[in-house]
């Protein structure tokens, strides 16, 4: 079998030492490890299609693997089976001006992709915190978010085309560079995010906008949570849409100075990072305004970024909460519980009451803005019994997101963590017909078994915290 | 699969020396990534980089891999630059991990005949034992000075030897002998002891006697203690740590007075060890306290001049500013010591440069103590990666803070064929130079 793939691939492009085995058995999930049987990296969507075709005649199961700087187990080989990388597929193929898309392979870095089509004048705006890792390929899988959520949206929303190899081994097009397109069943959208359950992404095409003129940052620090959560509302209130709006509690932001050492106040209860971008005056107008809001609304210090250096500081500190809040304890498990905006200061409040009931240590962080949140709990995955509390606990907050109108994850995916969840939030009517489409696409199961399908369903709790 | 009583040993050894709470501090987001030129050079590849390296280094503690050739090569691959430290937004301390890591794998591992004897040679001989190398270099000396130099290049001599070898026999600094110290006039201000380093003392003598110069013309008194020896780094970087703490107590010994203000060296990988000696020795009730003294006192010759007010003077020299400069930082005084910008300072203020920063300075060249030596390949690869940001600046000299990174730099342009375009220097060489070459 493997001597098949070498032949496709080349020697150079097949890993199955030890090694190599354990080192593709995890991604960025705490808890979540399992080894597969080999380690492909094709150079071609013509490679893919043949390795697929084998795959499907001896049911072997794939996992296509960008950076594995995922949260949810989404690149975890928990059946097994080939991880596949695209580490040979990582070239920028064409920047259409006329048509402001770019088109690329998926192993592109996403940072790169951003810098290059800036450097052309031209914005692409999804920024996953991992950006300087993570590759385009992969934030199509996941249908990645990040700080500019907010006012840009997140990676669906720049997708135009791409193509695909189906479970079949068949070579699928989907979507173009035109801009309306109202043929048929939207099967672009149902691949981006599909978490590689559906097919191999080869070729992705990007929409692209003009790069904006001018942005500005503002930094606000509050004494209590809800001071920053109704701040954030006021902002929406008065009709302005940052690019930016983004949070930390009291413990992130001690995690995060620990880190970077930038001088942030370890005794702010909360901080929020609003950042404004467009044309000189607009920005000019709407950050001000944002920052005389953060102090009717109780903000202990409201100010503008003294440089774009500062600004950028401030965003990377912000990027690296997570890795850094991990210092505190051995393990860190990150959710990514969701709510509509106008529900985030209940959101946050019924997190720390969680935490409290449960005696654990939670930290919350996120996209303020766009409702997007991130409860980080540091434990010790050798305790049992902790890990117990840590489980009712995120079952906990996972129930009132949903209460509030939210989601189980806003932008991180099901994957393998939150696929007992998933039908908390689709219902099974739902369930049934997501269970229907995967079937029918992947009957044998062979893309990435496992994952955003449970064996079985978190029971719903009874009683629960928050409202 | 059969688990022989080398793997269960070897399993054993993670155990007993592999830190599991330092390996818990990992949560693999990967920021580590992009920082590790490994992984870079090798298309990406997830055994080469610090978070593949952790894993493994967990799992063989907890058993879910056993020692074989792949998970060896995975940790002999690593530069040890650190690089991935100050990336880290998690705190992991990567380079306690390795060291602790070469220590597990040295206590059971056969070491072939050639590794057995690089490091008898290097560790028990010439870096144990400062008169050894002394010995060595007048070897070295009388080989240059004899014409065996030019005869053995010439009948192919050293084509016996790896390919890198050669190379690196080819860039040896040519070693003068010792001569007596200019007499200083000004009245003396600050006092240091010079941490002289073994290779720095020798081979780099010249530098040595530049870098007293350059103190004493700023109103410095240099001591240099005699008993003081290698740092040790070589050898703690290598699995030899206790060997490496032997030469720890005793350089700790040799500097233990209050009669010095710092305690000065010149070479980067020499100083992340000695600043690095407080951490290794703080359970050693007899040596504690002397080498928190010690640790603090340390500081590097760029940060010092720095504090001297060095650069101020190079700006009172006015010529046109003609060739242009860079710098490839030392990894270790860079991520280790945090020492980026004070070379910097200095180089942007030195008559008759521009300075332009190197793309990727802060990566590591491949040196990497006697990396180059044990993994070629990788080395060059490293290097070529590394010489490809110089071909685009075109600089005439290439500055440097740490022997190594030197002969490396070195090396590289000699392979680029560019020797007669520009020089790696070390940054004592360009300053002196710079001072005294425009000054007359």
């Amino acid at each position: 079998m493997k001597n098949s793939f070498l032949s496709i691939v080349g020697v150079e492009n097949v890993k199955y030492s030890q090694a190599h085995m354990l080192a593709y058995s995890y991604d960025a999930t705490a808890n979540f490890q399992a080894m597969p049987d080999l380690v492909l990296s094709p150079r071609s969507t013509q490679e893919i299609v043949e390795i697929v075709k084998i795959c499907a005649k001896e049911q072997i199961p794939i996992v296509p693997r960008g950076s594995g700087t995922n949260l949810a187990a989404g690149t975890v080989p928990t059946q097994g089976g080939i991880v596949l990388l695209f580490n040979n597929m990582s070239e920028i193929l064409e920047l259409d001006k006329e048509n402001l898309t770019v088109t690329v392979q998926p192993g592109v870095i996403t940072q790169d992709l951003s810098n290059y089509v800036e450097s052309n004048g031209l914005f692409y705006p999804p920024d996953p915190s991992s950006m300087k890792i993570s590759t385009i390929g992969g934030n199509v899988s996941e249908n990645s978010g990040g700080l500019r959520g907010l006012k840009y949206g997140v990676t669906k929303d720049y997708v135009k085309a791409l193509t695909v190899v189906t479970p079949a081994g068949e070579v699928m097009k989907l979507g173009g560079k035109l801009a309306k397109d109202v043929a048929g069943y939207d099967l672009l959208s149902l691949l981006v995010g599909s978490e590689g359950t559906l097919g191999v992404i080869t070729e992705i095409t990007l929409k692209l906008i003009p790069l904006p003129i001018a942005k500005k940052t503002g930094i606000a620090y509050f004494n209590s949570l809800e001071d920053a959560a109704e701040t954030v509302s006021a902002i929406i209130a008065n009709r302005i849409i940052p690019v930016t709006l983004e949070f930390m509690d009291k413990g992130t932001i001690g995690a995060v100075e620990d880190f970077m050492k930038i001088g942030l106040p370890r005794e702010a209860e909360a901080m929020l990072l609003m950042e404004q971008d467009g044309n000189d005056k607009q920005v000019d107008e709407d950050i001000q305004k944002m920052i005389a809001i953060a102090k009717e609304n109780g903000a202990t210090s409201a100010i503008l970024a003294a440089s774009e250096e500062e600004s950028d500081i401030l965003k990377t500190g912000r990027r690296a909460a997570l890795s850094a809040l991990s210092r505190k304890r051995p393990t860190t498990i990150l959710e990514d519980a969701t709510v509509p905006r106008s529900e985030i200061a209940k959101m946050v409040k019924a997190i720390q009451e969680i935490a409290l009931k449960h005696d654990l240590q939670i930290s919350t962080f996120g996209h303020a803005g766009d409702g997007n949140l991130h409860p980080t709990c540091l434990t010790d995955v050798r305790d049992q019994e902790e890990m117990a509390r840590v489980e009712k606990a995120l079952e906990e907050i996972f129930q009132v997101a949903i209460e509030l109108g939210g989601t189980i994850t806003g932008e991180h995916g099901v994957g393998e963590m939150k696929a007992p969840y998933l039908e908390w939030k689709l219902g099974t009517v739902g369930m049934n017909l997501m269970r229907t489409i995967k079937q029918s696409i992947d009957p044998q199961n062979i893309m990435n078994p496992g994952k955003i399908f449970a064996k079985e369903t978190k029971k719903r709790l009874v009683i629960h915290g928050g409202n | 699969m059969v688990v022989t009583e080398l793997q269960q040993r070897m399993q054993e050894s993670f155990k007993d020396n592999v830190d599991e709470e330092y390996l818990m501090d990992c949560m693999r987001c990967g920021f580590c990534l992009p920082a590790c030129p490994t992984y870079l050079v090798t298309n990406k590849d997830e055994i080469h980089s610090p978070r593949g390296r952790i894993a493994l280094m967990k799992g063989m503690r907890d058993g879910d891999v056993v020692w074989d050739g792949s998970v060896e090569e995975s940790f002999d691959m690593c530069l040890g630059c650190r690089a991935c430290e100050p990336a880290c937004p998690a705190g992991v301390q990567y380079g306690v991990l390795l060291e602790e890591t070469r220590v597990a794998i040295e206590q059971v591992k056969t070491k072939s005949v050639v590794e057995k004897a690089v490091r008898k040679s290097t560790f028990d001989g010439v870096f144990a034992d400062q008169k050894k190398m002394a010995g060595a270099v007048k070897l070295v000396q009388f080989y240059q000075k004899s014409g065996l130099q030019t005869v053995t290049r010439k009948i192919g001599f050293l084509n016996l030897f790896p390919p890198f070898m050669k190379e690196m026999e080819a860039v040896l600094p040519a070693i003068e002998s010792k001569k007596k110290r200019a007499t200083p006039s000004e009245p003396k201000t600050t006092t240091v002891a010079f941490f002289t380093g073994c290779l720095m003392d020798t081979l780099f003598q010249e530098t040595n006697r530049k870098t007293i110069e350059l103190l004493e013309s700023l109103g410095v008194d240099v001591m240099i203690p005699k008993e003081q020896q290698c740092c040790g780094a070589l050898h703690g970087h290598s699995g030899e740590l206790e060997k490496g703490l032997r030469n720890a107590r005793t350089n700790v010994d040799a500097f233990d007075s209050d009669s010095f203000d710092f305690i000065v060296n010149n070479a980067g990988g020499c100083g992340a060890f000695l600043s690095e000696y407080e951490k290794h020795l703080q359970s050693d009730t007899a040596y504690a306290e002397k080498t928190t003294r010690f640790s603090r006192k340390m500081i590097d010759i760029s940060s010092l001049l720095v504090k001297l007010g060095l650069n101020e003077r190079l700006k009172e020299i006015q010529v046109e500013s003609k060739a242009i400069v860079t710098y490839q930082d030392s990894c270790h005084l860079r991520n280790v010591n945090k020492v980026f910008l004070e070379p910097r300072t200095l180089l942007q203020d030195a008559p008759g440069f521009e300075y332009k920063e190197l793309i990727d300075a802060g990566s590591c060249c491949g040196s990497a103590g006697i990396y180059n030596i044990l993994q070629p390949e990788m080395a060059k690869k490293i290097l070529d990666l590394k010489m490809k940001g110089v071909k685009e600046l075109q600089p005439a000299k290439v500055v440097t803070s740490n022997p190594g990174c030197l002969m490396q730099m070195q090396v590289g342009i000699q392979r680029e064929g560019l020797e007669k375009e520009m020089q790696a220097v070390h940054i004592v060489d360009f300053l002196y130079d710079a001072i005294y070459k425009n000054q007359n």
